[in-house]
């Protein structure tokens, strides 16, 4: 510590310091990079081999006599052959898209609303509130789609409950009907339109398509709202903090009501926290495998599988790895599709902005959404989380 | 104006209020009903006090399944992983805030377009890779893939980046060697990021489930996810064993819980590791 005055000093030391600093450097990322590039850049390289043979799963899948090159055959086998696995596959897409379609909205809303509520200057016990609505995002997947399987079941809790408003709830887990399905039924529509039963796009008939979330899987969805809507809630906070509470109390001092305050000042000003939870939801909501996994005895299940999911059975179930490989990267493509297209899109939206207001705002959205993805990770959302901008 | 506000705020409480009993709700009736017997939480699953007040389904989980044996692998698993990844995420996070060697820009990149790989697509490609290096269904194969996480060493970049270089330089001058100022200069004034990565490091290896499924088969390396997991789809017994299973996902609960209530205002204090710039 005493030389810290010393002046010619440091720069030489410096100097020489920097051929140390380089091996220190290298030396102190190189776990990191050993495991990431071990387990994560490795198996996307050798999935992608496996994708293109026809391996059965025995042995080594390189340098195996008995396993042949097949071009893009099981890319093939469910996308344009007319197979059981095509069907499968197009129902999983089927279901997932409903999935996004009703999660990624929905838990996006209810996080804003639940962060403007909680976010309110005179409001007390707001430690309270914020920890009642984040719990879910700690706890397992497993433990929560446990309770949910309880709380759903045919007798259950939720029935129970609108037993009393005198409306007979479904049977939850057993019920396949599609409520696009129940809601054409309703009005007189029980049955497809002529040629509406024809298989169609990967070989999911076009009335299959337009069915809905299954009734089962609309609890899959309560689910993901229930266990996201905390973590997304955090993150809004952080944002309308970055906005500051000086914004929307002038615009109230202009006389414009609470509603108007939100839409006109408080949400433009939150828009890139609304493209990272918009981003994060999209990815994660695409990965949807554990809630899935946990269900598949239950009777509807055929209405609740994802890709995700159907990569696993066909490798673990159908011995099947260069297909659920091929399936891993149609997935793969379809998540990045989405981060392409948000980006795109925010991109467009900051192009309008000033070039300062970018500069300030870039980090805080890279710190959220690095947040936002390590905390998905870890909650119930995990092993569907960890994707990112 | 001053009235509006008021009423305003009531509105507020009340659909705040309600909507924390909806949060809340599930947790506290899972922890009632497994003290049921079967039969009543059957019947009567709404019942907030149990007629028969038992612990036959905490009984049972401890002598009639893994899960003693679950729970000591989970904790294993995360304190091995936890400590781990917190060290070197920390280690990887500093070089890339504060070292300068070649490449620094190119490994950066790359950490980045891996945070950008979902990791449910890699499930099936990481099993493939255990099998090749013979780690399948072992300790190793489920814990050394785990060791390390792109968004763990962004959080830690950017703290660092936080922290003025000066202070470090004191250490430098003083002949200290990378590592030492990073020990002991550097890294306890990131705390408050290190105790936001060790958090959810911890949350994350004791939820973790997917990668459980594809890393192993033995049930002597199940953990509470994978365990439970064969619990809830009901692979044993007979009926639909509500209280067995609510009663297991109440256990693997607690720890997460107990971390959580421990260090809630650290967890929610947002982005605190990530921003904090």
């Amino acid at each position: 510590m005493s030389s810290v005055s010393t002046a010619p000093a440091p720069r030489k030391r410096r100097g020489g310091a920097r051929g140390g600093e380089a091996v220190a450097g290298w030396l102190f990322v190189l776990p990191a990079i050993l495991i990431i590039g071990i387990f994560l850049i490795a198996p996307i390289a050798l999935a992608l081999w496996v994708s293109f043979t026809d391996w059965n799963g025995r042995n080594s899948p390189l340098f195996n006599d008995n396993v042949e090159v097949v071009g893009l055959e099981n890319y093939a086998a469910i996308t344009t052959d007319d197979t059981l696995t095509r069907e499968l596959f197009g129902r999983s897409i089927r279901n997932n898209v409903y999935y996004v379609l009703f999660v990624v909205p929905l838990q996006t809303a209810l996080a804003l609303f639940l962060a403007v509520q909680v976010n309110r200057r005179l409001l007390r016990a707001k430690s309270f509130f914020r920890t009642a609505f984040y719990f879910p995002s700690v706890t397992s997947s497993i433990a929560i789609t446990g309770v949910f399987l309880f709380l759903f079941s045919a007798t259950g809790v939720v029935n129970r409950i609108i037993g009393w408003m005198g409306v007979e709830g479904p049977n939850w887990f057993a019920d396949p009907n599609g409520i696009f399905h129940n809601l054409l039924g309703a009005v007189g529509v029980s049955g497809p339109p002529g040629g509406w039963d024809a298989p169609g796009f990967l070989g999911v008939s076009a009335w299959q398509w337009i069915a809905g979330p299954s009734v089962a899987q609309t609890v899959l969805i309560m689910l993901a709202v229930f266990t996201t809507s905390g973590t997304f809630m955090l993150l809004f906070l952080a944002g309308l903090q970055n906005v500051g509470a000086e914004v929307g109390e002038a615009a109230t001092m202009d006389g414009a009501g609470p509603v108007r305050t939100f839409w006109s000042v408080t949400l433009p000003m939150l828009r890139p926290t609304v493209f990272t939870v918009l981003t994060l939801g999209l990815i994660g909501t695409w990965q949807v495998f554990d809630q899935v996994y946990l269900t598949r005895g239950t009777p509807a299940f055929p209405t609740l599988t994802s890709p995700a999911y159907m990569a696993y059975s066909e490798a673990f179930e159908e011995n099947e790895p260069g297909i659920a490989a091929a399936i891993a990267f149609v997935l793969f493509l379809i998540i990045i599709a989405m981060t392409l297209i948000q980006r795109w899109a925010l991109g467009e939206r900051d192009e309008r902005g000033t070039g300062k207001k970018k500069r300030t705002g870039a980090p805080l959205q890279a710190g959220l959404t690095a947040d936002g993805a390590a905390r998905l990770q870890a909650g119930p959302q995990a092993g569907t989380g960890g994707g990112l901008t | 104006m001053k009235e509006r506000v008021t009423g305003g705020l009531i509105a507020g409480y009340v659909v705040l209020v309600v909507l924390a009993a909806v949060y809340i709700y599930p947790f506290v009736i899972a922890v009632i009903d497994s003290f049921k017997t079967e039969a009543e939480a059957t019947q009567d699953p709404m019942g907030l006090i149990p007629q028969t007040f038992t612990f036959a389904a905490y009984e049972q989980l401890f002598t009639g399944t893994g899960m003693p044996l679950w729970a000591a692998n989970s904790l294993f698993i995360t304190v091995v992983v936890t400590v781990f990844r917190v060290f070197f995420d920390s280690l990887a996070g500093y070089a890339l805030s504060r070292l300068h060697f070649r490449g620094r820009n190119a490994i950066f990149a790359l950490f980045i377009g891996v945070l950008a790989v979902p990791s449910v697509v890699l499930m099936v490609p990481r099993f493939l890779v255990l099998k090749e290096l013979g780690l399948y269904d072992s300790y190793a194969g489920m814990i050394i893939p785990l060791l390390a996480d792109a968004a763990g060493i962004f959080i830690m970049k950017q703290f660092f980046d936080s922290i003025p270089v000066s202070i470090e330089e004191a250490a430098r001058i003083d002949g200290a060697g990378a590592f030492r100022t990073f020990w002991s200069v550097t890294l306890p004034m990131a705390a408050p990021a290190v105790i936001t990565l060790t958090i959810l490091s911890f949350q994350g290896s004791w939820n973790e489930f997917a990668h459980f499924i594809i890393a192993r088969q033995s049930p002597e390396l199940h953990t509470l996810t994978t365990g439970v997991a064969t619990l809830l789809s009901g692979q044993l017994g007979s009926g639909n064993q509500f209280p067995l299973k609510l009663a297991a996902a109440v256990l693997m609960t607690i720890p997460v819980a107990i971390v959580f209530f421990v260090f809630q205002r650290r967890i929610m204090s947002t982005t605190e590791g990530g921003e904090k710039g």
